[in-house]
């Protein structure tokens, strides 16, 4: 890792035909960006350009004050230290998986093959051939394959893509703490709201080409202009918490709030004293003015109302964000129930929350 | 056993052949992957060249090489005067004639495999920090080596089956060119020798079975490895 923290910075245009990709992003040197868009809005071709697949017709591409590529440079994809996990795992079939792992490793990484093979679930496989693997273990391979290689990083083209949901789950696992333990920063591609929801920590919405926002997470979720662009109808917002507590007979546990304040979810398998993330869906959150005694809904938290406003193009319908102590979180009301219960900035409330879920 | 007549013709057939394939091989691959991954002006007119020797009469080819490799040849005075070498009349010239004869076929063989390889898994390589030469030993080698086994055979059976050009460029020398084929020829045009001919023809199918089930037992442990399976 000889730039660790150094952000990537991209400024490319770059023509494929009728397609224009005209983007200007810069990554943060931590922690996990999503790179997100609907199929067509360029995030395949921006991911070849930063890995040296291909080369833009103008403009820059950097690693702190290491140039990758500009108008005069260009550094072959071999010599820039990024490691790739293809949509497809692309692992060489002649190869076993150890070949496969430390095909692009550096002597000094000799020492974490086996800590690594551990973290991935790999070490019982090492002897086997490509051809025998499980989908989700041949991504698992091609994950260590190219963190092996010692990048300062990792780009992750829709990773888990034909994975069915419990794979992806655990994946998505994998790869938050691989990310944390070895502090190589992820740029990971995305079309996926919930998947973003439960990896990222920084959001680059990508339209037609052209990045439309870049920011924190949490920053563009409570973004209503967004709103169609992260998922819609299943806009989520993600809060973070502490699990304080397990219920065996009811299968449930309890996660505290940085505030204080807790909620009931289903049993998480994350151990008491985990920081976990929880996804809350837009609308499954329900406001009242005070709290309520009788009711199946057992999540209700005491929030400030920070805005309201009404989306575009749907009449009927209002978002109003929300804080929690220092967290956002996002409900979706009626206009008619906003306007019986009178609700307006700067007012206290009660968010009731049905369903969370967690990754 | 065999007459030495016969292991005469064997080992000329083997070494000429032998030879011309140990040529050709580097050549080929790479204008296998000229052909394969490269678009350059006058692509069409080098593919049309290089299936010119599968197309013409064999003698044509031996013919031409005489004027290009002749003693009075272009090449060949040159080659006569500042290095000494004489190639008309020499086994070595029989192995040209023979590589050029087979090197279409090795070319298409290892070109088509080529074309199926799968270029996501080279791009992969590349990103792991391998660099070109790198790539093509470690990925693209033994992903063609199938194709590749099965155009060296194709080239050799062909080397070794080689008559009008070998006959023409390197005539029919006993001990020198004489290959089975032209040994079998000669026989054939000798009253009274039709079963030394018979044996030989019966050499000539044993030998090119022998490289044909060798070829393809190998092939098949290469293939069989790339699917995954061990044995």
């Amino acid at each position: 890792m000889t730039d660790n923290g150094h952000p990537l910075t991209v400024d490319v245009r770059h023509r494929l035909g009728q397609f224009e990709l005209n983007a200007s992003l810069t990554l943060p040197a931590t922690g996990v960006t999503a790179l997100f868009g609907p199929s067509g809005s360029g995030k395949t071709s921006l991911l070849r350009l930063i890995a040296g697949l291909d080369r833009p017709d103008h403009g820059s591409i950097r690693i702190g004050p290491d140039v990758l590529v500009d108008d005069r440079c260009w550094i072959p994809p071999h010599r820039r230290h990024l490691g790739v996990v293809f949509q497809e795992a692309r692992l060489f079939p002649h190869y076993r998986v150890r070949g496969n792992l430390t095909y692009g490793m550096p002597r000094h990484m000799e020492q974490r093959l086996q800590p690594l093979s551990e973290l991935l679930g790999l070490t019982g496989l090492l002897d086997r051939l490509p051809a025998t693997l499980s989908g989700g273990e041949a991504r698992r391979v091609a994950i260590g394959r190219a963190l092996l290689s010692d990048p300062r990083l990792l780009l992750l083209d829709e990773p888990l893509t034909g994975l069915d949901g419990n794979r992806r789950t655990d994946l998505l696992v994998y790869l938050r703490r691989v990310a944390s333990e070895l502090s190589i920063p992820i740029l990971h591609i995305s079309h996926d709201p919930d998947e973003l929801a439960t990896v990222a920590d920084h959001l680059v919405l990508l339209e037609d080409g052209r990045v439309r926002a870049q920011g924190p997470l949490d920053d563009l979720l409570m973004r209503f202009d967004l709103t169609s662009a992260l998922g819609g109808f299943n806009a989520l917002s993600v809060l973070r918490g502490r699990v304080h507590g397990h219920d065996e007979a009811y299968g449930l546990s309890r996660v505290t709030l940085a505030d204080g304040q807790a909620l009931t979810v289903p049993r998480v398998s994350a151990a008491v004293g985990a920081d976990i993330r929880l996804k809350v869906p837009v609308r499954d959150v329900a406001l009242a003015r005070r709290r309520h005694m009788e009711l199946s809904y057992r999540n209700q938290l005491t929030a400030i109302i920070e805005d309201i406003a009404a989306l575009p193009g749907q009449e009927a319908v209002v978002e109003v964000r929300l804080r929690i102590g220092d967290q956002p979180l996002r409900a979706r009301l009626t206009r008619k129930s906003s306007d019986e219960l009178a609700l307006a900035r700067g007012q206290t409330v009660v968010a009731l929350i049905r369903t969370v879920a967690f990754p | 056993m065999l007459t030495d007549v016969e292991w005469a013709a064997i080992l000329i057939s083997l070494r000429v052949a032998g030879t011309a394939v140990g040529w050709i091989l580097i050549p080929g691959v790479a204008i296998a992957w000229l052909m394969a991954r490269r678009s350059f002006p006058g692509k069409a007119l080098v593919d049309g060249l290089l299936h010119l020797p599968l197309v013409l009469p064999p003698v044509v080819v031996g013919y031409l090489l005489l004027i290009a490799l002749g003693r009075q040849g272009a090449i060949g005075q040159w080659l006569d005067q500042t290095l000494g070498i004489q190639l008309p009349f020499t086994w070595q010239g029989a192995a040209i004639a023979a590589g050029i004869m087979a090197f279409p076929l090795l070319v298409r063989s290892v070109r088509l495999s080529l074309e199926s390889v799968d270029r996501g898994l080279e791009a992969a390589a590349r990103t792991l920090g391998a660099g070109r030469w790198r790539v093509f030993m470690t990925i693209t080698l033994p992903l063609i080596l199938p194709g590749l086994l099965t155009g060296t055979m194709l080239a050799f059976a062909r080397a070794l089956s080689e008559f009008g050009a070998t006959i023409t460029f390197a005539a029919n020398i006993p001990g020198e060119t004489r290959t089975l084929p032209l040994a079998l020829y000669t026989l054939i045009q000798t009253p009274g020798a039709e079963e030394a001919a018979a044996r030989l023809c019966v050499l000539a199918v044993l030998i090119a079975m022998a490289a044909l089930i060798g070829s393809e037992w190998l092939a098949r442990r290469a293939r069989r490895r790339l699917r995954g399976r061990d044995d």
